[in-house]
């Protein structure tokens, strides 16, 4: 044989460690085959609780928007011309008051057509004594106190005539609204621990399998950089792979779900739907699910590098 | 400290033990000198595979100071031993080659982690490849390659990224004597050509009759005898010129 052909000696750039060449130096294969399916499944139910929440924030708001300015007049009065003049009085002493911007009398054919599932055809008949309703739309949502004032302007009015807030009797399903959306954040950040978890179990066990190519890349002068980059490859990889295939199978339950609520053709339904916005913040999820994937990947690659010399 | 490159590794008073099992190296005070040839000799289980350990910065000694290219070893992070491993040159006594990796891949492997020029890697690796006589085989996977090949793989692996000490522990122990002796050559040309610190390792005592101007360390139940006082510590005041003259024992 002859002298060895040595290669030049480095120059100052090149002596800097490559980034783009570490790829090579592991197994190119996913660090664990059922990982990115966990992944996506796990993407997939915060689709579908994200939604869910984002959902239940619009219904409130759009029932709270239409519904805490509003109250409702009641006037019970066995006598038919009584309570029509009493209903009467009651609308014009309310549509005096400044804080009130309508005033509506709800037809008796309304109320007959409302209570008809119930009562069937004997709602209509002067048997059954149904009050006056007074439909009124108020400026602002009003306080206890300003209630009191319009029941203290209607006694004189109209004796007998009862206000309800209709924020008022609304307020346990806002509460349980409320506590819905409450319980869809606290799944998505379970669901996020569990994503993270999975990383972190799938990057220890990738690691662990192949110690022995990462003791020699750091006995030949590899960095731990180089060597986390090599595994936060297969993490960015699969991550991609499951966050979109996550967003696919949530976007194709939440169009189901949609489906299904609309077809109640119920308006308070009507109310969630979601808009722009809300698709944007859906369609970010996959984004935050690699994001987590490749943190998490880091630090657990980064906690194994230190236990080794 | 002072930086001091005159001396490629120091050693004082180094012992080394596996957990809490008794030391298996004692007491270790010795000084290489850069341009150097040395053999590192003793029977099996007498602690030359440890020694190589601390001196490829793979293992931390128990107690004793470690220098080397005059730095203090103990004290380094852990972020900082890259920068002198890329310095050195192994060859692992089971080859470690990584599995996955063809040949070519394997020996590119220290110039791809130095951030060399693919161009650069490629023209280097297949030169390298055809003077170890396995440019034929630049693509085969180590499981599919004899002890002799891989060997070949890990000595050129070694020596491709020009390491200023090579450290090779039982680098012929699966070859035939002559190719041994060519793989020895490629030691001492390394040697005399780029001025490389080689360490070799061997208990096979007639290896240390093919190099004439070579130091012997001599281990024994892991303390160092200095059979040719050349390893005294501390070191001699001036240390031998490196490198030694190319027209000496090339192959």
């Amino acid at each position: 044989m002859n002298t060895p052909p040595l290669p030049e000696e480095q120059t100052a750039d090149a002596a800097a460690p490559a980034r783009t060449r570490s790829a090579s130096l592991l197994p190119q294969g996913r660090f664990a085959g059922p990982i990115p399916w966990v992944i996506a499944i796990l993407i997939a139910l915060v689709v579908i609780a994200a939604a869910g929440g984002l959902s239940l924030r619009n219904l409130a708001e759009n029932a709270r928007a239409d519904l805490a300015g509003a109250v409702t007049v009641q006037i019970v009065e066995a006598d038919p011309e009584v309570r029509q003049t009493r209903a009467q009085a009651a609308a014009d002493a309310l549509g005096d008051h400044p804080l009130v911007t309508s005033v509506r009398i709800v037809p008796e054919q309304e109320l007959v057509a409302l209570l008809e599932p119930w009562l069937g055809s004997s709602a209509a008949s002067e048997d059954v004594p149904i009050p006056a309703l007074i439909d009124v739309e108020l400026s602002r949502r009003a306080s206890s106190s300003e209630i009191a004032q319009l029941q203290a302007a209607l006694v004189e009015a109209a004796p007998g005539a009862k206000i309800d807030a209709q924020s008022d009797w609304l307020r346990p399903v806002y509460d349980a609204l409320a506590a819905l959306q409450y319980l869809a954040l606290a799944l998505i950040v379970l669901v996020s621990f569990a994503t993270a978890a999975a990383v972190w179990l799938a990057a220890r066990s990738a690691f662990a399998n192949h110690r022995d190519t990462v003791e020699i890349i750091h006995l030949l002068g590899g960095t731990d950089e180089q060597v986390t980059s090599i595994f936060q490859r297969s993490v960015l990889r699969d991550a991609a792979f499951g966050s979109v295939v996550g967003l696919l199978l949530g976007l194709a339950a939440v169009w189901v779900l949609g489906q299904q609520f609309a077809a109640l053709d119920s308006g308070m339904v009507g109310g969630g739907n979601l808009g722009i916005g809300d698709w944007m913040l859906i369609g970010a999820i996959p984004l935050a699910g690699v994001m987590l994937a490749l943190v998490t990947g880091r630090i657990t690659i980064g906690f194994a590098l230190k236990s080794m010399l | 400290m002072t930086d001091r490159p005159a001396e490629i590794v120091e050693f004082d008073n180094v012992g080394l033990r596996y957990g809490t099992d008794p030391e298996v190296l004692s007491d270790l005070s010795f000084t290489l000198f850069p341009g150097s040839f040395y053999f590192l000799t003793g029977a099996s289980g007498a602690g030359k595979t440890s020694l190589l350990k601390l001196l490829y910065l793979a293992q931390r000694p128990s107690r004793g100071a470690i220098r080397m290219f005059g730095k203090d070893m103990i004290t380094l992070p852990r972020t900082k031993l890259p920068d002198f491993r890329r310095r050195l040159g192994v060859v692992f006594q089971n080859f470690r080659l990584v599995q996955h990796l063809s040949a070519f891949d394997n020996v590119a492997l220290p110039l791809r982690l130095a951030g060399t020029d693919e161009t650069r890697v490629v023209k280097a690796v297949s030169d390298m490849l055809d003077w170890v006589g396995l440019s034929h085989r630049a693509h085969a996977i180590p499981a599919t390659m004899s002890g002799g090949e891989q060997q070949r793989v890990a000595i050129a692996r070694a020596v491709i990224a020009r390491p200023q000490m090579l450290i090779a522990d039982e680098p012929t122990g699966n070859v035939d004597p002559d190719m041994a002796l060519k793989l020895l050559r490629l030691f001492e040309a390394l040697n005399n050509r780029v001025g490389t610190t080689v360490i070799v390792a061997t208990h096979d005592v007639h290896l240390l009759k093919k190099v004439p101007d070579s130091l012997i360390m001599r281990l024994q139940n892991g303390r160092l005898s200095d059979p040719t006082g050349a390893l005294r510590y501390p070191p001699r005041p001036t240390p031998k010129p490196s490198p030694r003259p190319a027209s000496k024992g090339q192959a």
